[in-house]
């Protein structure tokens, strides 16, 4: 079983998010990591793996600083990896991204490809939808189980606070949610493994892949609004109570 | 902390991220109850951590001092009793790697690296503190074996390990007449007294190790009769080296909490950070850390490459004991009434940090060492 997993670096969830002057995200002493979804996905690769044999290969986009995020899925067991590092390809483009992976993807075989539904910094849950989409593969969202057999995956999937069951022909795209898994942590041992594995760097040229100028461009990011102070309602007990009451009510609209 | 090598790095995140899920939760609590739990050992072991110091053809990574320090550092950080407890691992398992006759290595040595077994070093006794020689448990001949008699106390890890490098008297000459040996748990006439009540590190199980006409085959002597306290003391650098990363790791942990609250803590209006009073106390833990980390990544570099180390490993486990305590106690200090209380971290590092000046050689003695390897022309 070939199973490709799609991956990308995003900020530590600590991470406190702060803007440079011209409102752009500053990276500056931010860890990074592999987006914890995709770290679902990564496991559960591993674990299918584990069970019916194969290969896992990671396939990630970005720049060159996210080869530690793919030596940790390395680390973790994964086989060997391709990263399309190229300054061409806008990460805020969604477009663009999936054309790349698309290419990365049509290049060898794959029973299965895997990521995480949505990644935890832009929250745009658009890179699988649009894969399935140029790969013409069935696509099934926010994975919690999956069995693999005769042909098929079966999936229970996340849907509108139930659960569906899902089975789709393979190959086909399955999108990971929490609760798939817990991803294990690399070994000493995995890590030190993960150095002699094969780490392609690809540019998108090398892809052949038509990227076009990009469609998205990011003007400005702002922070949310600092949380205002509460309001203290003193007074009575009758009175306060008729007054929160009435707050609830009139103000909150919540009763 | 600053890590140099990409490798060393990611195994410091996991450590890290092994530690934030299955020890920081329960830190507190083991501690009230005084409670060793196997199974974060037995992830220690998943990871491959157990066998950081083991030679790759006995199941170990073989990876050095350079690369244990750091590990023992990031543990220590979150808790110094589960740091100890795979300290005096580590330290029988290099017992037996260094002085180990070939059987013995392939029997205890792969199961040693992955965890299977624990480890632990016996060598303390009632009357025999800092004069370690005058050690008097009593190993006498009896058929193609010992039969030993006599107690070991405060051994770390005691009861709850497998394997023990044990010291004992083999004939009356003070220093020629120990012997080491590896005893395993379970064997008849070995037991272990109540566990110890202790000021700090109280997730480590400390017990007494009593011998009652306990038969050892003569295969699992340690190296020579009469060698013993050569194997104590040639170990006794590397156990200096890893107590003084240990300690290191409890002052980054003093450390990260004492900026966590001077950032978050207000007092007349403003954070208790933005006082010069706190600003002093917080550098002083910061160029204490620095320099102890330099110091023992210096002492590690050289036990790596075969280097004399004897004086190095004791500047190194003096320094930082003695750092760790103060930065624990300024941890404290930063958090004014607060820190007194056990809901915060660091009243648990001010009291793990204190055995650290008295065990693996007092801070006393390891400055009679040090002046005496000065005035023995190592300058």
């Amino acid at each position: 079983m070939q199973i490709a997993v799609c991956l990308k670096q995003t900020f530590d969830t600590e991470a406190k998010i702060k803007l440079t002057g011209d409102g752009q995200i500053d990276s500056a002493g931010v860890n990074l990591i592999i987006n914890p979804y995709d770290e679902f996905a990564v496991e559960e690769a591993l674990r299918l793996k584990e069970k019916l044999g194969g290969e896992v290969v990671v396939v990630s986009v970005g720049p060159a600083q996210v080869q530690e995020s793919v030596r940790q899925a390395l680390a973790m067991g994964a086989d060997r990896a391709v990263l399309v590092s190229d300054p061409a390809v806008a990460p805020s483009d969604h477009s663009q991204v999936a054309a790349v992976l698309a290419k990365v993807l049509q290049s060898e075989p794959f029973d299965l490809i895997l990521s995480g539904w949505v990644a935890i910094d832009d929250n745009a849950a658009q890179v699988p939808a649009r894969l399935a989409e140029k790969l013409n593969l069935p696509q099934v969202n926010m994975a919690v189980k999956i069995e693999i057999g005769g042909g098929k995956a079966t999936v229970t999937r996340e849907a509108e606070g139930a659960t569906e069951i899902v089975e789709v022909p393979l190959p086909a795209i399955i999108t990971a949610q929490k609760g798939l898994n817990e991803p294990r942590y690399p070994s000493l041992k995995g890590i030190m493994q993960a150095k002699k594995k094969e780490l392609k760097l690809l540019t998108a040229a090398d892809l052949g892949a038509e990227l076009g100028a990009s469609q998205v461009k990011i003007l400005q990011y702002s922070l949310p609004p600092a949380r205002q102070a509460g309001k203290k309602i003193e007074g009575e007990p009758v009175d306060s109570a008729r007054e929160l009451a009435r707050l609830l009510r009139e103000e909150a609209k919540v009763i | 902390m600053w890590v140099a090598d990409e490798q060393q790095r990611a195994m410091l995140d996991t450590v890290r991220r092994l530690c934030d899920r299955d020890i920081r939760p329960y830190v507190q609590e083991m501690d009230e109850k005084a409670e060793f739990r196997r199974e974060i050992f037995n992830r220690f072991g998943e990871l491959g951590l157990t066998g950081i110091l083991i030679p790759e053809e006995y199941g170990g990574l073989e990876l050095g001092y350079s690369t244990s320090t750091l590990v023992l550092a990031e543990i220590a950080s979150v808790s110094a009793a589960y740091a100890v407890s795979i300290m005096v691992h580590w330290l029988c398992a290099a017992a037996i790697t260094t002085f180990g006759t070939e059987d013995q290595k392939q029997e205890y040595l792969p199961r040693l690296a992955s965890g299977e077994l624990m480890g632990a070093w016996s060598l303390t006794e009632p009357n025999a503190g800092s004069d370690a020689a005058s050690l008097r448990t009593a190993a006498a001949h009896q058929d193609d074996g010992y039969i030993l008699n006599g107690t070991k106390s405060f051994i770390s890890n005691g009861g709850a390990a497998d394997v023990y490098v044990a010291f004992t008297r083999t004939s009356a000459d003070r220093y020629s007449g120990i012997t080491a040996f590896i005893i395993e748990k379970g064997w008849p006439g070995v037991s272990f007294g109540k566990k110890e009540n202790k000021m700090g590190i109280r997730a480590c199980d400390t017990r007494s190790m009593i011998f009652e006409d306990c038969y050892v085959p003569t295969s699992k002597r340690l190296h020579e009769e009469g060698q013993g306290f050569r194997v104590a003391m040639t170990m006794m650098d590397a156990g200096r080296i890893n107590n003084a990363a240990l300690t290191l790791g409890i002052a980054q942990g003093a450390m990260r909490e004492a900026v966590k609250y001077a950032q978050e803590r207000e007092q007349f209006g403003k954070k208790i950070g933005d006082f010069q009073g706190v600003q002093f106390m917080l550098a002083d833990i910061k160029v204490g850390v620095e320099t102890t980390a330099a110091i023992v990544a210096r002492a590690a570099y050289k036990k790596d490459h075969g280097l004399p180390v004897t004086a190095d490993a004791s500047v190194a486990k003096m320094y930082s004991a003695d750092v760790a305590m103060r930065a624990a106690e300024n941890a404290v200090q930063i958090h004014g009434g607060y820190g007194y209380m056990k809901e915060y971290p660091v009243e648990q590092f001010f009291r793990d940090a204190k055995i650290f000046q008295i065990t693996e050689g007092t801070n006393q003695i390891q400055r009679v060492i040090i002046a005496k390897r000065m005035l023995q022309g190592e300058v």
